[in-house]
């Protein structure tokens, strides 16, 4: 019934912040109010709404589902702990200083690029704002003409003479940039989406690809200098008629397999950074085949082997681009709950258009 | 996970630019102090009188691969609120940001062998050329919204802000003009010969 419903002045709604005291006490209440609105507002990592965790206040980032992480750290901690305890001593004594110095030096460079790759944003592309996911809604409206059969939601563009098409993400409302990938793991956009690495916890993308490399390059060398180390150990025990290496057999087996399935993934993307391919471009084999009866050819790829290399591997560092640290706007710190898209003020009508300017969790600044 | 530090340094003078925006002005000019107030009298006038009306997108181009550059491709629903000249120039120069952000050469190569040498420890202690090149982005931006675009009644937003996909135009409309105003430059001038 009409009668039971009250007509809410908004100007006598309680202020939403509980910690700002009801009237000023003194000069220093005013400057404490933006300071406390400070530490009271959520920071971007908190309403993110992909599938990840932050840790240290948005300072790491990780995949929600870590994966086999902990058996590849288990792996490579137990493996270079029993090799650095058994195998160093002895090789010390028999061969040279080098050995456990060498070792180390290769342990802390695979610890290192494990967990950069690990702990770094891999290229996510931030979800598009609800206004410009509605002006992509109206160019694909126009585009269609009044069709009965809606077109796939897809655009093409040229890209160094190769046309290439580029799709619309239904998640993030956005037509992907060429090159990028939404990773159904992690449920974010990845620039230049590598792949979904299990063993690392991550995607692999634009920002975290050359860590990854150099982590399973130096893992490579790593693994095939234990392996022959364990096995000189062996050898040299094996002289001198010593039977006692049951610790060994560990070391051998973790070694022999890794290996062989290491150095064949390191050579397999050294032959992806020198021709700057994808994993998943190659996996689709998006750029071999004819289309429309012209061969396609990579387009990204500077045509030069060295330079390939180097764009990949020691080129700029992009930046980050979802600003885990950033501040959400006042205006969206009334937004509850984490997953959810953020939600900015639509523009429908002008009358509704005057209130995308006020404050609704400032309280009336007495300045103003 | 080394990027503590550049990132949020980097995205605390993107977030500066929100003072400016129409909807921060009321505190933001309380905070900024008497040294700048001659800046903002158009802002000011604005402030009382604008309302968001819409947003204009210009996209990405890819012709030339994956480096950051912008469509130079005038919007018509900018043909009455600003000099085609004006934003053509804006998107070439900040076009010319990005490609010295993203050039390889001599100096990035060296920047990306030390820190691989250092395992990247060395950007706990320095910016990215990119980082240093997104402030300088920055800074551009803030400055032609002051000259250019707020007494025009526009807002450029920093396409850091939005993934580097978009250059956001916002369009304010001041209540005391008509939708209709003939001239793009004089927005303040004729609300003020209005009152």
């Amino acid at each position: 019934m009409k009668n039971d419903y009250q007509q809410i002045d908004p100007k006598t709604l309680p202020m939403p912040a509980p910690s700002h005291p009801p009237a000023p006490r003194g000069g220093d209440q005013e400057e404490r109010q933006p300071q406390e609105q400070r530490r009271k507002a959520r920071r971007k990592w908190q309403v993110f709404p992909g599938r990840n965790r932050f840790f240290c206040d948005g300072r790491i980032i990780l995949a929600r589902k870590s994966g086999v992480l902990p058996l590849t750290l288990g792996l490579i901690l137990v493996t270079s702990g029993l090799f650095f305890v058994f195998d160093c001593p002895f090789l010390v004594q028999h061969l040279t200083m080098c050995v456990p110095v060498i070792g180390g030096v290769l342990f802390v460079f695979v610890l290192i690029t494990l967990l950069q790759t690990t702990l770094t944003d891999p290229g996510i592309l931030p979800r598009a704002t609800p206004d410009e996911a509605a002006d992509i809604e109206k160019q694909i409206d126009e585009s269609r003409n009044g069709g009965y059969q809606s077109p796939p939601r897809t655009r093409e563009v040229e890209i160094n003479g190769q046309v290439v098409k580029l799709k619309y993400c239904p998640t993030c409302k956005m037509f992907r940039p060429p090159r990028t990938s939404h990773c159904r793991v992690c449920d974010n956009c990845v620039e230049r989406f590598d792949h979904h690495c299990p063993w690392v916890g991550n995607c692999v993308g634009k920002r975290n690809y050359r860590f990854f490399y150099f982590f399973i390059v130096s893992l490579s060398f790593h693994t095939a200098f234990i392996f022959g180390c364990v096995t000189t150990h062996l050898a040299l025990m094996i002289q001198e008629h010593e039977t006692s290496f049951s610790h060994m057999d560990l070391e051998l087996v973790v070694c022999f397999f890794s290996v062989w399935s290491i150095v064949g993934l390191s050579g397999f993307h050294t032959y992806l950074v020198a021709s700057n391919r994808t994993t998943n471009e190659d996996i689709k084999g998006s750029w071999s085949g004819k289309s429309g009866g012209e061969p396609v050819t990579n387009p990204y790829s500077h045509r030069n082997i060295c330079k390939n290399c180097c764009s990949i591997l020691c080129g700029p560092m992009p930046p980050s681009l979802i600003d885990r640290r950033g501040f959400l706007p006042e205006d969206e710190c009334v937004q509850t709950g984490d997953g959810g898209d953020i939600e900015l003020p639509v523009l429908t009508t002008k009358n509704e258009i005057n209130m995308v300017g006020k404050h609704p969790c400032l309280p009336l600044h007495p300045a103003v | 996970m080394f990027e503590t530090k550049t990132s949020s340094s980097a995205f605390g003078n993107y977030n500066s630019m929100w003072m400016y925006t129409l909807k921060n002005v009321g505190l933001d000019f309380v905070r900024k102090g008497t040294s700048q107030h001659s800046r903002f009298h158009n802002l000011q006038e604005l402030r009382h009188s604008a309302s968001l009306t819409t947003k204009v997108f210009i996209q990405r181009d890819y012709s030339e691969g994956t480096i950051c550059r912008f469509q130079s491709k005038f919007p018509s629903e900018l043909d009455n609120r600003i000099e085609r000249s004006l934003l053509e120039e804006t998107v070439k120069t900040l076009n010319s940001y990005y490609v010295e952000a993203e050039k390889i050469g001599g100096q990035s190569y060296m920047e990306g062998c030390l820190a691989c040498a250092t395992a990247y420890f060395v950007f706990l202690c320095m910016e990215t050329r990119y980082e240093k090149v997104l402030k300088k982005i920055s800074g551009y931006i803030q400055e032609q919204n002051e000259k250019i675009y707020a007494p025009r009644g526009l807002l450029l937003t920093d396409p850091i802000e939005r993934g580097m996909r978009v250059l956001e135009i916002s369009v304010y409309e001041d209540h005391g003009c008509s939708s209709s105003s003939p001239s793009s430059s004089s927005v303040s001038s004729a609300c003020s010969t209005a009152r």
